[in-house]
C-alpha cells in the first residue's frame, strides 16, 4: 500500500444556488480542486451523492460530472451511503490510490436539495433510514434524532439548554468561513425560542437543507511535493456500519459504527484521541455532536455534553470541533459534506484557517454518518513536514 | 410484510431464544437462521419518543403526530406511532398496546396503507378503582 496524500482542494460556497444546476456545483469544485493541486492528469473521478435521483431527477452522476467538467473519458461513478456519501467516496478514492490502481484521483461530493419543497426533501432524507420499519411509520430523519435525544435527556438528567453550545460554537466559526451558509452568532437565548421540529429537536438543534459542492485531488505521498506546497497527508482512513434502523440497537445511545470506525482509524495512525488537535464531527444534530464525541473517546458514555457547557469545543480548548462552522452553519449538503470536512482540516494543517485557525495543529480528524450512525468514515489527516 | 404490520408477527430464534421483530430470519443476537414465526403480545412500554411537526411527503394530513420507540414485553424495540394520545401527556415508561390503524393513503383512489401504531394501555374502570380501594 502506498501513503497518500490530498494535494489539491476546491468549494463552493454553501447555500441556495437557484442558478446553478447540480453538474454546474460540482464542476466548480472540481475545477479549483484541480487548479489548486495544479495537477496535469487525472486517473479516476469518484462523486459522492445522495439525493439526486429523488430531487433532480438525475442519476449516472460519474460519466455526467466527468464530461460536463472536461475529463471525459475518465474513470467515474458515483458513490452512495445517505449523509456519509462524501467520505465514502473519499475512502474508495484512496483504496484506489494507496492499493496502486491510479495516481491522480478527484473526489467530489455534490447536492442540490433547494429546489423542492421541504415535504419532498424531508421524504428523501427519510431514505437514509428503514424504508419498512421506520420511514412507512411516519418517522422523519429529524424524528429518528428526537428520539435519540429525548433517550439521552432522560438516561443522563440532561436539559435541552446544556445542547446549546453545540449551535453557539458552530455559528460563532461560521462567521470566518466564506463558505458557510450562515456567518452570524447566534445566542443561548436564540437556541431557547427556536421553532421546533421535532421535539426536542428544535431548529438550532439540526442543520439545514442547502446546496453545495466540494471536491480534493489525491496522489502518492512521494510525488505529492512535486504539486503542492502543503500536502496533507491521509493517515487513516477507515469505514465502518451499524443497523440502519434505531431499533435494531443493542445500545440505542453507543453510535457503536462511531466507535467502530474511531477504533479502526486510532489503530491505522497509531494514536489516541489526545493526539487529536481538531474534530470536524457529524453535527447534522446536536445530539450527533455529543453522541460521536462519546464513541470516538473523548467523553465517557453521558459526558458528552460538558465538552460543550465546559468550553472544550471551541477553538483553543481541549478538542475544538466544527472549527469552520460544522453542519450546523457551514451548511450541510448531504453528500457534499463529507469533502467539506475534510477540506476544513485540510485548511487547519496547512495553516489557511485565517481567523479560525488552531494554533499548532498537526493532525485533524473528520468524520461523516450516513444515517443516524449507520455508515461511518473516519479520515485521520497529518500536515506533511 | 402484512402479518408483521397487521399483526406484529416477528420470530424466535430456535438457537439462542432472541424475539426477533422485524422478522428478518436471521437472529441478530446470535447469527443463526431464525424462521420461526412469533407473535407478539403487542404489549411495552414507551423507550422515547418524539412529536413530528415537519412532517415527510405522504404524511402531512397527519401532522402533528406523535413517533416512538416502543420497548415490547418481549424485548425488541419498534418504532411506529403514538396514538390517542397528546404529545404532552406521554412519558417514557408509558405502557403502551398495539393497535392497528390507517398509516398513509395515496389519495382519493389509491391504496390504503394500514399497520401497527401504539396507544396507552386502557385500564378498565372496575380495575382502577380496585387498585385506588387497595393504596
Amino acid at each position: 500500500m502506498r501513503d497518500v496524500s490530498i494535494i489539491g482542494i476546491g468549494q463552493t460556497p454553501v447555500g441556495e444556488h437557484w442558478d446553478k444546476s447540480l453538474k454546474d456545483l460540482a464542476a466548480e469544485a472540481i475545477q479549483n480542486a484541480i487548479k489548486d493541486a495544479q495537477a496535469e492528469r487525472v486517473d479516476a473521478l469518484y462523486v459522492g451523492n445522495m439525493c439526486s435521483g429523488t430531487l433532480n431527477g438525475q442519476e449516472h452522476l460519474g460519466a455526467l460530472i466527468s464530461d460536463w467538467v472536461g475529463l471525459r473519458g475518465v474513470e467515474a461513478v458515483k458513490i452512495e451511503a445517505a449523509c456519509g456519501s462524501g467520505a465514502a467516496a473519499l475512502r474508495l478514492g484512496y483504496v484506489a490510490v494507496a492499493g496502486e490502481l491510479a495516481d491522480f484521483v478527484v473526489v467530489a461530493g455534490v447536492e442540490k436539495m433547494t429546489d423542492r419543497p421541504s415535504d419532498q426533501v424531508t421524504a428523501a432524507l427519510a431514505m437514509a433510514s428503514d424504508a419498512d420499519f421506520e420511514a412507512q411509520n411516519g418517522l422523519s430523519f429529524v424524528a429518528l434524532n428526537a428520539l435519540l435525544m429525548r433517550r439521552y435527556m432522560h438516561e443522563y438528567g440532561v436539559p435541552h439548554r446544556d445542547f446549546a453550545p453545540f449551535a453557539i460554537n458552530a455559528h460563532k466559526n461560521a462567521v470566518g468561513n466564506p463558505f458557510a451558509l450562515f456567518p452570524h452568532p447566534v445566542t443561548a437565548q436564540d437556541f431557547g425560542a427556536a421553532k421546533m421540529i421535532a421535539d426536542p429537536v428544535n431548529l438550532l438543534d439540526s442543520s439545514p437543507v442547502c446546496d453545495g459542492a466540494a471536491a480534493v485531488v489525491l496522489c502518492p505521498t512521494a510525488l505529492a511535493r512535486q504539486f503542492a506546497a502543503r500536502p496533507v497527508r491521509i493517515r487513516a482512513s477507515a469505514a465502518a456500519t451499524d443497523t440502519i434502523a434505531l431499533h435494531d440497537r443493542r445500545d440505542l445511545l453507543g453510535l457503536e459504527g462511531a466507535a467502530l470506525s474511531a477504533t479502526k482509524a486510532y489503530g491505522q495512525a497509531k494514536v489516541t484521541p489526545k493526539d487529536i488537535d481538531l474534530f470536524e464531527l457529524h453535527d447534522a444534530f446536536t445530539i450527533m455532536s455529543v453522541l460521536s464525541l462519546e464513541a470516538c473517546g473523548f467523553a465517557e458514555r453521558g459526558r458528552g455534553v460538558r465538552l460543550g457547557t465546559d468550553g472544550d469545543i471551541a477553538i483553543g480548548g481541549q478538542i475544538p470541533i466544527s472549527t469552520m462552522g460544522g453542519l450546523k452553519a457551514r451548511g450541510h449538503p448531504v453528500g457534499a459534506t463529507g469533502i467539506y470536512q475534510v477540506i476544513e482540516v485540510v485548511l487547519q494543517l496547512r495553516e489557511q484557517a485565517g481567523a479560525n485557525q488552531v494554533r499548532n495543529a498537526r493532525l485533524g480528524m473528520a468524520q461523516n454518518v450516513g444515517g443516524s450512525g449507520a455508515t461511518v468514515v473516519t479520515t485521520i489527516l497529518e500536515a506533511v513536514e | 410484510m402484512q402479518r408483521h404490520r397487521y399483526a406484529l408477527v416477528g420470530e424466535v430464534c430456535n438457537h439462542c431464544g432472541e424475539k426477533i421483530f422485524p422478522a428478518r430470519d436471521v437472529c441478530p443476537q446470535c447469527n443463526a437462521p431464525a424462521k420461526t414465526p412469533y407473535t407478539f403480545s403487542g404489549k411495552g412500554e414507551v423507550y422515547s419518543y418524539s412529536t413530528v411537526h415537519n412532517p415527510p411527503e405522504g404524511f402531512e394530513q397527519f401532522a402533528p403526530y406523535v413517533v416512538a420507540l416502543v420497548r415490547l414485553a418481549e424485548g425488541p424495540l419498534v418504532a411506529a406511532q403514538l396514538t390517542d394520545v397528546e404529545g404532552e401527556k406521554i412519558e417514557i415508561g408509558m405502557p403502551v398496546e398495539m393497535v392497528t390503524r390507517r398509516l398513509r393513503d395515496d389519495g382519493d383512489k389509491g391504496t390504503i396503507i394500514y399497520g401497527y401504531k401504539f396507544r396507552p394501555v386502557i385500564v378498565p374502570r372496575a380495575s382502577v378503582e380496585a387498585k385506588s380501594a387497595s393504596v
